[in-house]
């Protein structure tokens, strides 16, 4: 390679294309794009289609999860209500049945002093019959006794009293005879 | 083989030769075997194995060569296909333009690594053969949706566009649509390879030919900056063979689009 060389074959074109250089450029490209599109193209998109697929079961998951963790929600909350009434209720329950058992209480309470009311009347009123009956005889003997006295007073006179005694004695003495 | 010409040339008393379309030409390795045809093939392969390795395990998660991979296909996929073409009808595409864009890129990239330093695509004939297979691609995809006369309508008659001024527009759309495409698409990555590998080849063998056949010292200065430029254009360059791989595969895809479209 020298400069004699070059200067025979003069500066060559760069503008000239080689003919030769079009098909080999040409079907070497073509090849090339026919492998990839075979071999290459398919499997980048399949990645992409696979990794597109991944991240929207991601998204379905993840709403899935917070679907459940608002119907989760929901439902304690709808426990929460619920015990909250049930408790509500179970006070107001007590406090009846508490209303209830001071009324009943109060109704015994009062049968009961009826009750000793009116066995202390009862005793009471045979207590008085008893009294008033006894008085009845005691009156009566009282009276008698009363009378007697009173009867006894008038013949006792000691002259009475002596002709009495005589004469009682006078009796037992003609019995004994 | 360039270098031993500069070498030559210099120690020949001649001066500096510039580099120039002259190194593009390589002798072939063997037979009619050039040195980018063999990096053609060679881009080929490295994408396949790369994508092929990347996609093979599909998994949700990915591990990092997957990860890259889809990176660069949802890049692809996304950024360009769906956006140019439309969600209805870019999946057909997407082959294509995946490959596209990694193809090129890949083989501009050979320019920069070592060993290589061999951008494919500023052979023209690489650029203008890829341009051929958008040109039929987009031109077959509007036949086979409107028809050929309903394309021909579609691309020379623009919506709203009544009346004699017809006359005037529909050669210019005509031209601009389907005969200039295919020439603008593989020119603008054909120069933007070519020139910035002349430049890297400017830099390089400038800065070595003022370092080591010049014993002037303002010449080591240049010479040294020289190289401090081959370092800046190389950066220049990475961003230029990713950006031109990127506007070739999205200039397909907007023509696919608009072959698509229902509307002008």
């Amino acid at each position: 390679m020298s400069e004699s060389l070059m200067a025979a074959a003069g500066e060559p074109n760069p503008l000239v294309p080689h003919t030769v250089e079009i098909v080999l450029g040409a079907v070497v490209f073509l090849l090339l794009v026919a492998a990839i599109a075979k071999f290459v193209v398919p499997r980048f998109e399949k990645a992409y289609a696979e990794r597109t697929a991944a991240i929207e079961g991601g998204i379905a998951e993840a709403e899935q999860a917070q679907n459940e963790a608002k119907a989760a929600l929901e439902q304690y909350t709808a426990q929460l209500a619920d015990a909250r009434h049930e408790a509500a209720a179970i006070r107001e329950e007590a406090k009846e049945q508490g209303a209830q058992i001071i009324a009943e209480m109060r109704a015994q309470a009062q049968a009961e002093a009826e009750r000793i009311t009116s066995t202390a009347h009862a005793q009471i009123e045979a207590e008085r019959a008893q009294v008033v009956a006894q008085l009845k005889s005691e009156v009566g003997a009282l009276a008698t006794e009363l009378a007697g006295r009173i009867v006894g007073e008038s013949l006792a006179d000691d002259d009475r009293q002596k002709r009495t005694v005589a004469r009682f004695i006078d009796e037992l003495e003609g019995s004994a005879n | 083989m360039t270098i031993a010409t500069v070498i030559s040339a210099a120690s020949g008393g001649e001066g500096f030769a510039p580099p120039g379309p002259a190194d593009f030409h390589l002798p072939p390795l063997f037979g009619e075997v050039t040195k980018p045809m063999v990096l053609v093939v060679l881009a080929a392969i490295l994408v396949f194995a790369f994508t092929y390795l990347a996609a093979r395990p599909a998994a949700v998660v990915p591990g990092r060569l997957q990860f890259a991979g889809e990176y660069v296909y949802g890049f692809v996929r996304n950024g360009i296909a769906r956006e140019s073409i439309g969600s209805e009808h870019f999946m057909k595409f997407v082959p294509y333009l995946f490959s596209l864009f990694l193809f090129i890129a890949v083989n501009n990239y050979f320019g920069l690594i070592p060993f290589i330093q061999y951008p494919t695509m500023s052979h023209f004939g690489f650029p203008l053969g890829l341009a051929l297979l958008t040109w039929v691609l987009y031109i077959g995809v509007g036949i086979g949706k409107h028809g050929f006369l309903g394309y021909l309508k579609h691309v020379t008659i623009p919506t709203g566009v009544k009346g004699p001024v017809l006359v005037i527009i529909m050669p210019l759309e005509f031209l601009s649509n389907i005969l200039v495409r295919p020439a603008t698409l593989s020119l603008r990555l054909f120069a933007n390879m070519f020139a910035g590998h002349l430049l890297l080849m400017l830099f390089a063998f400038g800065g070595e030919y003022l370092l080591f056949e010049s014993t002037s010292l303002i010449n080591g200065v240049a010479g040294v900056l020289s190289f401090v430029m081959f370092g800046a254009v190389t950066v220049l360059e990475l961003l230029i063979m990713f950006l031109q791989a990127y506007v070739f595969t999205l200039l397909t895809a907007t023509y696919l689009g608009e072959s698509l479209a229902d509307e002008h």
